[in-house]
């Protein structure tokens, strides 16, 4: 295989995930602007939409104060933002055209179609459907993709690095929503209490698929210490942090083992993994929650550029 | 002038049907007009969802446009068939030869055959290539011809692509797509499959390896997903199960050339280029091309790596170099040529300027370095303003023009807007030269779709069909 195939591989699966968390981060936002607000705005949902994935300057560049209607538009059809539906649709488009002769024809018609329905997608036609209906058509598209790609693709380097893509997408934006809600929700000090917060946490829970999860796991209170130990260190939970870094080590693996080498990137997956697993929740609130997600994204993305070093953009 | 009448290749005019047609005729017959319309309509999705567009960036709107297909295939007998692929096979023999002679003795320039000039002058020949050894002595090995057909057994060919001739996926896809919208037809006639294209290619660049080699690596070069074939490129990468790789994926060390992997180099033996040899080494080539390979050529040199087509191969296509294809045929092969040339007016002769600046209404004129049917003018068309417009370029530039008699082109049963009707169609087939030469029987079939056009570009509204060879 190519580095180049690798490295689409890699971006398709990356960016189909990043898609699926924009739909995923939109829809807590309407979700929660649904409820009362003491001021009688919600500026602070869209502002934290926005936060969340990392458009913050340039938002406030083109579009000033967010709202509903431009937090929406930026983050589903703006085609100058790298980082909306659109752009991120497009750029799997784009990956997986340049290696579709690397992947089974379930994986390129997938990512295809997906692309020429997102292109026809106007802003009325977004609005008309309901923009709810819009973030769960992504994130179908996001499931079919997640599921031709397990259940269609040889499952040898190819595969991995697919997987890599999509885990390293997934830990990241859940470190961010996590890490931006809690400091909404919960600033530093205060208690929790009150429906308006249940029902704010229960937003955030479904934004990730875990409110039913969290249930079956710690029962029908929402404490915010267990949606917190959830998302960052159950590992059966399948966008916790944990899950995902496991993964992550889990195909890194699978590539040493195929290539007969180990790299920095193995050893430093590794490490985070170690501290997910062995890691206690009392802990990650001492050091501070903010201070712990920070310092994982930063990792993260140090891991993503030790994976182009030693697989993407060889010699 | 008289309008020639056209070779219809299924209705003989007097109401009865050519024999390889009875099974097209009668389906045509049994299928209401409205089943058609929704199987092409299938078609066009079938063709959207798997990818084969093909860009065209000279005009606004969807840079991916799909290539109409029609979905009445045209049909060859196996004995017509046979003469036509024997005198493919001549033509490309006489190529290879023609091409490796004029790279290291030029016999047939000293023998007065081909005048020095129009070789050596060329923009195609590559001096770099003199006294250059290349495996089995081919350069050629890919060559798609472009023929038409006047008659029941006169054929003419339009021109020889043994550069990067591309076209062959879209025979591929419309057999796939024929045999998924209407599988009923396959199985009341033996047609011949051309489904093991890849195989023969890939056997065929396997057999040109260089020689120290036992099971050699090979991979399709692409300048990129941006190149209006490329989903041709990445077709044929995926069919021989080699990797597609672009400039940026290999490198040379020492005159050899590896390609950049997870897993460390690898190294290359035979790279199929669809990039013109222009692009292909900044080093020794366009200094500022950014799609190929610094140091390739010198591996090429070395003989560490085989390239087909060769660098250079473009000296037997040139539109200049047409014109003596016949004499090429009998010098080389000492065989009279099986297929026609058409009758070519070279503009840098006076005699031959004069007779097609009084004659521009009844001729095409094309530049001699042109291609897609940019630059062309088709005289019994056109206006008496494009005649003036075209005549003055001509008398500007005559050498880079060449003239051919209109041919009345065979016509097709083709699907359009009216219903069913004559269009009028060409044929690509595509040759292999490896260790034999030979060619699957089949081919692209291209159909021009106004009425009355006889442009079948891609790049000009022409439109693609499926093209059946019966077994005898």
């Amino acid at each position: 295989m190519l580095s180049r195939t690798a490295d689409s591989l890699y971006w398709m699966g990356r960016y189909i995930e990043r898609a699926e968390n924009n739909a995923r981060i939109l829809d807590v936002a309407h979700r929660m602007s649904l409820l009362p607000s003491l001021t009688g705005e919600h500026r602070s949902e869209w502002q934290s939409a926005i936060t969340i994935s990392g458009g913050e300057q340039h938002f406030a560049e083109h579009y000033g104060t967010p709202n509903e209607t431009n937090a929406v538009y930026y983050m589903t059809l703006d085609r100058d933002n790298s980082s909306s539906i659109y752009s991120c649709l497009r750029a799997a488009r784009e990956n997986c055209r340049a290696i579709r002769h690397a992947v089974p024809t379930e994986v390129w018609e997938a990512v295809n179609t997906t692309w020429f329905d997102m292109r026809d997608m106007t802003q009325n036609r977004l609005l008309s459907r309901g923009a709810q209906q819009f973030y769960d058509w992504v994130k179908e598209r996001s499931s079919l993709f997640r599921g031709v790609t397990v259940g269609t693709m040889l499952q040898d380097e190819s595969f991995h690095f697919a997987r890599l893509g999509t885990f390293l997408e997934r830990g990241d934006n859940t470190a961010r929503i996590l890490d931006v809600k809690f400091h909404i929700l919960l600033p530093q000090g205060e208690q929790i209490g009150g429906s308006l917060d249940y029902y704010q946490w229960t937003a955030l829970l479904r934004s990730v698929s875990a409110l039913r999860n969290y249930r079956r796991v710690f029962g029908s209170e929402v404490v915010p210490s267990l949606v917190a130990t959830l998302l960052i260190l159950v590992d059966a939970m399948p966008r916790s942090l944990h899950h995902c870094q496991g993964e992550i080590v889990a195909h890194l693996d699978a590539l040493g083992a195929a290539y007969g080498k180990r790299h920095e990137c193995h050893r430093l997956a590794g490490e985070t993994h170690a501290r997910l697993r062995f890691g206690k929740i009392e802990h990650i609130f001492n050091v501070g929650l903010h201070e712990y997600l920070t310092d994982y994204v930063e990792r993260n993305a140090q891991l993503g550029l030790e994976i182009a070093d030693n697989f993407l953009l060889t010699r | 002038m008289n309008k020639p009448t056209a070779f219809d290749e299924m209705s003989l005019g007097d109401g009865s049907v050519r024999s390889v047609y009875n099974q097209v005729d009668k389906w045509l017959k049994d299928t209401p007009l409205e089943r058609m319309d929704l199987k092409r309509r299938e078609a066009d999705t079938i063709f959207r969802r798997l990818g084969i567009t093909f860009s065209v960036y000279t005009e606004g709107g969807d840079p991916e446009r799909l290539i109409p297909f029609d979905i009445i295939p045209r049909v060859f007998g196996a004995e017509e068939w046979k003469r036509l692929s024997e005198g493919a096979i001549q033509r490309v023999k006489a190529i290879n030869a023609f091409i490796r002679d004029i790279y290291h003795d030029q016999e047939i320039l000293r023998a007065g055959k081909v005048p020095a000039d129009q070789v050596l002058r060329n923009e195609q020949f590559r001096p770099e290539m003199r006294g250059l050894e290349v495996p089995r002595d081919i350069y050629a090995h890919i060559v798609g011809i472009d023929m038409v057909r006047t008659g029941e057994n006169e054929f003419y060919v339009l021109e020889d692509n043994a550069r990067t001739p591309s076209g062959v996926a879209y025979m591929l896809e419309n057999r796939e797509v024929m045999m998924r919208l209407f599988p009923e037809l396959f199985a009341g006639q033996r047609i011949a499959p051309v489904d093991t294209y890849a195989t023969e290619l890939l056997r065929t660049l396997s057999s040109v390896a260089p020689p120290h080699c036992q099971d050699p690596t090979i991979a399709v070069l692409t300048p990129g997903i941006y190149n209006s074939a490329f989903f041709e490129h990445a077709f044929l990468a995926e069919g021989m199960g080699v990797e597609l790789v672009e400039g940026q994926d290999l490198f040379v060390e020492d005159s050899r050339v590896f390609m950049r992997t997870p897993a460390g180099p690898k190294r290359v033996d035979v790279l199929y280029r669809r990039l013109d040899d222009d692009f292909l080494d900044p080093l020794t080539f366009r200094p500022d091309s950014a799609l190929g390979v610094p140091g390739l050529f010198s591996a090429y040199r070395a003989g560490n790596v085989n390239i087909a087509n060769a660098v250079g191969s473009g000296i037997s296509d040139d539109k200049s170099i047409y014109i003596y294809m016949p004499e090429i045929i009998r010098f080389y092969l000492g065989e009279e040529p099986i297929l026609n040339n058409v009758p070519t007016y070279s503009c840098r002769k006076p005699d031959d300027l004069k007779y097609v600046l009084d004659h521009l209404d009844q001729l095409v004129v094309k530049e001699v370095h042109g291609s897609g049917g940019y630059g062309m003018l088709i005289g019994p068309t056109s206006t008496k303003e494009q005649r003036d417009e075209f005549a003055k370029r001509i008398k500007a530039t005559p050498h880079v023009y060449i003239a051919q008699p209109t041919l009345a082109l065979s016509t097709c049963p083709t699907y359009v807007a009216q219903g069913i009707a004559p269009r009028h169609v060409d044929l690509r087939p595509f040759v292999l030269s490896g260790t034999q030469v030979r060619l699957v029987p089949g081919g692209l079939t291209r159909v021009a779709l106004p009425e009355g056009s006889l442009v079948v570009n891609s790049s000009q509204g022409g439109g693609t069909k499926d093209t059946w060879v019966l077994e005898g």
